[in-house]
């Protein structure tokens, strides 16, 4: 395991156990996130991603371990706290408020904030979403999936978040969506220097932009190290990015299969 | 002349079950719980404007400010100490204990005031108003207003006020209101507040007509089938279906044979149920993925 930063993390999960009633869906997760940085956690359904995420954004709370912000524990936080904190959260599956139009939904984001940049920032929104700024009289439900997905990334940063957790941003999208949300992703993190926790499992999308990546299976940290090792390690070519045939007898099975009862 | 004197009075009696069914409507968008004592949390806001009218001698708009302000407090209190730990159980649990504090705002309001009946003093009721040959109570006159107002004050919190607005956000998807930073838990007690507010009102407006006594919260039920008739969920719906509730009880009582005045409520929500259960103002609908 190599150090990857001296000062210390933005983010800091030590050793978090988080449970769904008796299941647990979480066995001991530690990672890290320098501030600035993009990283990226890997792995299939079920591998407790989206739990890790919950848990630090406060929805879901830890049995065991501890979740350091920026130096303080935030562990067991309500989640409205946490995004105060700056913590920007994009939910799985596009959250967006349906009946409410894309400005409200925005102007939703800046909730907590008091401060006169709203209306800037809204432009600065605008600016990475151009299609966003021709609907904003719209209700989001209204919108298609890409929209949806643009909305939801836009309004978490509307927190001016100093973290953005971002869940699956390219499910369900196009090719070409993705090509875009994660063109966008690289942007904010450079432009807007804002740190990035993101969950995907379109492996090879989140190792381009990811600085440092970590593997979960079954609730585990099975792997981490950078971005470049990643992409090179064979597992990681093997399962996540479909370099060598993979599956194809359990596929021939499948089809051997005359009924499903 | 008779029909439009009959429109006139059920469309005053609607208003109240719309209110009634307004604040029910309210309180299940927002936390997704049907407040069963919403008729004893109006009860309780016309005892108080009694209290402060009658008893303490105070002038009735004064009276009301506070019956206002008692009951919003009393509505948040509510939610911050019955229903907020009622959170993560079952939803029948939630239920069950809304019907129980029904029982207990009860028993309450009958050992404070008694169980006769009270007459608010209003400086609204008791007076007619003539237009040729149509007479019209002012105490009519005065529900429908007060329910209008009240609708356009609700119609430009929810569209303009942030907060107005963060509550339609927190009430369409909880989580994702969280995770903005809206502080969920405290928007759903300004709900309960609200709703209790506008319980109030409907009890203050419909005190000139019915008399104030413990049980004059059963009234409630018709505006369960008025809130179910306006599609649940749907605040101009319950408007709406209190509207066509009142209106169709005060001709079934006059033009049908005797009982199908009080029971005319229960039929039109049969047959809404039947025919369109969604309500006539659909607003749910299965999230799409």
């Amino acid at each position: 395991m190599t150090e990857q930063a001296s000062t210390a993390p933005l983010l800091e999960l030590k050793n978090i156990e988080t449970h769904y009633g008796p299941v647990m869906a979480i066995r001991g997760v530690s990672l890290n996130v320098p501030a600035g940085q993009v990283v990226a956690v890997l792995g299939a359904n079920g591998a407790g991603k989206t739990t890790v995420l919950k848990t630090i954004s406060g929805a879901m709370e830890p049995q065991k371990g501890s979740v350091a912000f920026g130096g303080q524990n935030i562990s067991g936080w309500a989640p409205d706290r946490v995004a105060r904190l700056g913590v920007g959260h994009v939910p799985e599956g596009r959250e967006v408020f349906p009946f409410l139009t894309v400005e409200e939904n925005l102007r939703m984001g800046a909730y907590s904030r008091k401060d006169a940049g709203v209306k800037d920032d809204l432009e600065l929104v605008y600016g990475y979403f151009p299609s966003l700024a021709e609907r904003r009289r719209l209700a989001a439900g209204f919108l298609s999936g890409g929209q949806q997905q643009m909305l939801a990334v836009g309004r978490a940063l509307m927190l001016r978040p100093a973290l953005m957790l971002l869940d699956e941003p390219s499910l369900g999208l196009s090719p070409r969506l993705t090509h875009d949300i994660a063109e966008i992703i690289a942007r904010l993190n450079a432009e807007q220097g804002v740190t990035l926790l993101l969950v995907e499992q379109n492996a090879k999308m989140a190792l381009d932009l990811a600085d440092y990546g970590y593997v979960m299976e079954l609730g585990r940290v099975v792997m981490e190290d950078t971005a470049a090792r990643l992409k090179d390690a064979t597992d990681i070519k093997e399962f996540y990015l479909g370099m060598k045939e993979e599956g194809v007898r359990g596929r021939r099975r499948w089809k051997a299969r005359k009924t499903w009862r | 002349m008779e029909v439009l004197q009959l429109l006139i009075s059920g469309l005053s009696l609607g208003c109240v079950y719309g209110l009634i069914a307004l604040g029910l409507v309210l309180i299940y968008k927002a936390t997704e719980t049907v407040n069963f004592a919403q008729g004893e949390v109006m009860m309780l806001g016309a005892f108080l404007a009694y209290t402060f009218v009658n008893v303490l001698g105070w002038p009735f708009a004064l009276g009301f400010v506070a019956t206002l302000a008692v009951m919003g407090v009393v509505g948040a209190l509510l939610e911050r100490v019955l229903m907020r730990p009622m959170l993560g159980e079952p939803p029948f649990a939630a239920l069950m204990l809304t019907i129980g504090l029904g029982f207990v705002l009860r028993a309450i309001a009958g050992a404070a005031w008694g169980n006769e009946p009270h007459t608010l003093r209003t400086p609204f009721a008791g007076d007619v108003l003539r237009f040729g040959e149509l007479v019209v109570g002012t105490e009519n006159i005065a529900i429908v207003l007060g329910t209008a107002i009240l609708c356009g004050g609700l119609y430009l919190f929810f569209r303009f006020a942030r907060v107005g607005i963060a509550l339609q956000a927190a009430s369409q998807n909880q989580l994702a209101a969280f995770y903005v930073g809206i502080p969920v838990q405290r928007v759903f007690a300004l709900v309960w507040a609200l709703s209790a507010m506008v319980a109030a009102t409907a009890g203050v407006l419909v005190a000139p007509v019915s008399l104030i006594d413990p049980l004059m919260g059963f009234i409630a039920i018709k505006a369960f089938a008025a809130a179910i008739v306006g599609g649940f969920g749907s605040l101009p719906g319950a408007i709406v279906g209190g509207l066509i509730v009142g209106v169709v009880e005060q001709f079934a009582s006059r033009y049908l044979p005797p009982g199908f005045g009080d029971t005319s409520a229960y039929i039109i929500l049969l047959v809404m149920l039947v025919a369109r259960p969604e309500g006539i103002f659909a607003t749910l609908q299965r999230k799409k993925v």
